[in-house]
């Protein structure tokens, strides 16, 4: 109850507010609004093609909106409309205050330079110019997402699938950011593997107190780690509450056949 | 030997106009690659294309050239280069560091200290230092745009997890003029510092990648380095085998299948010139060449 006086007094860390974007007369998101907290993760679910990449997509700042806005508050508390931002600043807080946790880890990874490289590449961009240092911060970044550290100067080629996802996290967490993005983190790993990260995302998100906004057509991976839930259908937001309440009482048709489409354990 | 066949110095005059529009753009932001159209010319790509239109672009009759390749004034790019511009330029040609008014260079910066008469021209293979590490032109060209160099010490931080040092030898990233991240072609970083600070004007060329930059005189070059693992110029441990200079950058020469080497001072002219002027290393064969003109003379 606490926790919720608190989130509720607290300014929001993104606004979105009716975002579109349309692909010439595809409408591939349409009039999406809402607000995160820090802190809070958030699930966007829906089936292939309902939207929910292009919405993380716009939320990063990686596409511009066809309308709408998404503004996001700074370090320094000011929240800024995205799109105002200069590319030089945008691409700043891209790798200081967010992260961006790709499906594919080949796509977040530098796959041929060594997981240490990898987890100090943020650090060397902002300016750390001592290997020590870096290559301790990296090492100590490896063991929390349980990666042994005598695989530290090891290519992530070298690397499983769920080691690079956790190499992938280390890299994005490094810099202490405050909103990470998540687009389908666990898709294409085993189960026992997508437990763990799942495990280790969550006490992460807690102990860094990291706001989160997670895409996934899992709605495992959204029961497990997310605080509210988006449902989109056709580029829109058909049902959006907290998760518990979404999943367990859908109120739209469309949740209700999602969630009926779980199968039983 | 003015050969009238040719425009003074092989390019048309409109063609050095445009290269030297680029050179004046490239002195004017230090360490800035600025692309040019450049041209075809009669050597292979790798053979210094860029650095001949460079040479070609700045060539006055009244210049002095000298023509280096890897330090060494006579093999066979150095010779090639310098009769193409003796032969289509008619100018003075020298193997003289402190003659010569323009001197093209691949892969070494000469001993003897340059002065503010002089230009310097570099033969550039790959004139992008990012591009072994980010193989999108549209990316690297952003990330100079915004100075967002982080990339450049993942490279050095990688040699030294693989190797305990920084263990890249030639081709030394360093930042000019506290900008611009600039490859040096690839000289030893033991010429670095030689960029530091220079008096003279230095003028990159790459032909196949179609790009100039500049070292404008007495500009700041800084080569990246860690707090705890600075820069450090590579030297052999020995004195040159001819003329014993201790402080000049030295080849390794293979003299036989058991073992056998020596070292001797990548730079022909200076180690040339110690000689004359009296310095002996351990494989000189001055003392020989002297004991032999004496029998000869009694």
């Amino acid at each position: 109850m606490a926790d919720q006086d608190m989130l509720e007094n607290d300014e929001p860390l993104l606004v979105a507010e009716s975002l579109s974007k349309s692909y010439g007369r595809i409408a591939a998101c349409r009039d999406v609004s809402f607000s995160l907290y820090p802190g809070e993760v958030l699930a966007i679910v829906g089936e292939s093609g309902s939207g929910k990449s292009t919405l993380l997509q716009l939320l990063s700042g990686q596409l511009a909106a066809s309308g709408g806005q998404v503004s996001y508050r700074m370090r320094d508390g000011v929240a800024r409309d995205l799109a105002t931002l200069g590319e030089a600043e945008r691409r700043f807080l891209f790798r200081t205050d967010w992260g961006f946790v790709h499906q594919d880890p080949a796509q977040g990874l530098r796959m041929a330079v060594s997981a240490g490289a990898n987890v100090g590449e943020r650090l060397m961009a902002v300016g750390w110019n001592h290997y020590g240092r870096i290559r301790d911060t990296a090492s100590d970044w490896l063991t929390r997402v349980e990666i042994d550290i005598a695989r530290i100067d090891d290519a992530p080629r070298t690397y499983s699938g769920g080691m690079r996802q956790r190499l992938q996290i280390a890299r994005n967490l490094v810099t202490e950011p405050r909103l990470v993005f998540m687009d389908e983190p666990t898709g294409g790993l085993d189960v026992s593997v997508q437990a763990r990260l799942l495990d280790l995302v969550r006490s992460l998100v807690a102990e860094l107190h990291l706001a989160v906004i997670i895409v996934t057509h899992d709605l495992a991976v959204a029961r497990l780690l997310s605080h509210r839930v988006m449902v989109m259908k056709g580029g829109r937001v058909i049902e959006t509450g907290l998760t518990d309440q979404v999943l367990d009482d859908p109120r739209e048709p469309y949740t209700q056949l999602l969630v009926s489409s779980i199968l039983p354990p | 030997m003015n050969a009238p066949a040719y425009n003074f110095a092989y390019l048309d005059e409109q063609t050095k106009r445009m290269i030297r529009r680029a050179i004046l753009k490239a002195i004017a932001i230090p360490g800035y690659q600025v692309p040019f159209a450049s041209r075809e010319m009669p050597m292979p790509y790798g053979w210094g294309t860029g650095g001949v239109q460079v040479t070609a672009a700045i060539l006055g009759p009244q210049d002095v050239l000298k023509v280096i390749d890897q330090g060494s004034d006579d093999t066979t790019n150095a010779i090639s280069i310098r009769k193409f511009f003796a032969k289509t330029a008619g100018v003075a040609t020298t193997t003289a560091t402190e003659d010569a008014t323009v001197i093209q260079t691949r892969h070494r910066i000469p001993e003897t200290s340059l002065h503010a008469n002089q230009v310097l021209v570099y033969q550039v293979p790959i004139p992008e230092p990012l591009r072994f590490l980010e193989p999108r032109e549209t990316e690297t060209r952003r990330m100079h745009a915004l100075a967002e160099y982080g990339l450049m010490h993942v490279k050095l931080y990688e040699d030294i997890a693989r190797f305990g040092h920084i263990a890249t030898a030639y081709a030394y990233p360093v930042k000019v003029n506290a900008r611009y991240v600039m490859d040096p072609s690839p000289t030893p970083k033991f010429d670095n510092p030689k960029m530091d600070n220079c008096p003279a004007l230095q003028l990159f060329g790459a032909g196949r990648e179609k790009r100039i930059y500049a070292i404008p005189p007495y500009t700041q070059v800084v080569s990246l380095d860690f707090e705890d693992h600075p820069f450090e110029p590579y030297r052999f441990n020995a004195p040159c085998a001819l003329c014993a200079a201790e402080n000049s950058y030295l080849d390794e020469i293979v003299t036989d299948d058991k073992g056998g080497r020596m070292f001797v001072c990548s730079d022909t002219d200076y180690c040339e010139g110690r000689q004359a002027a009296g310095h002996h290393g351990s494989l000189s064969a001055a003392p020989y060449k002297d004991k032999a003109q004496e029998a000869s003379n009694g």
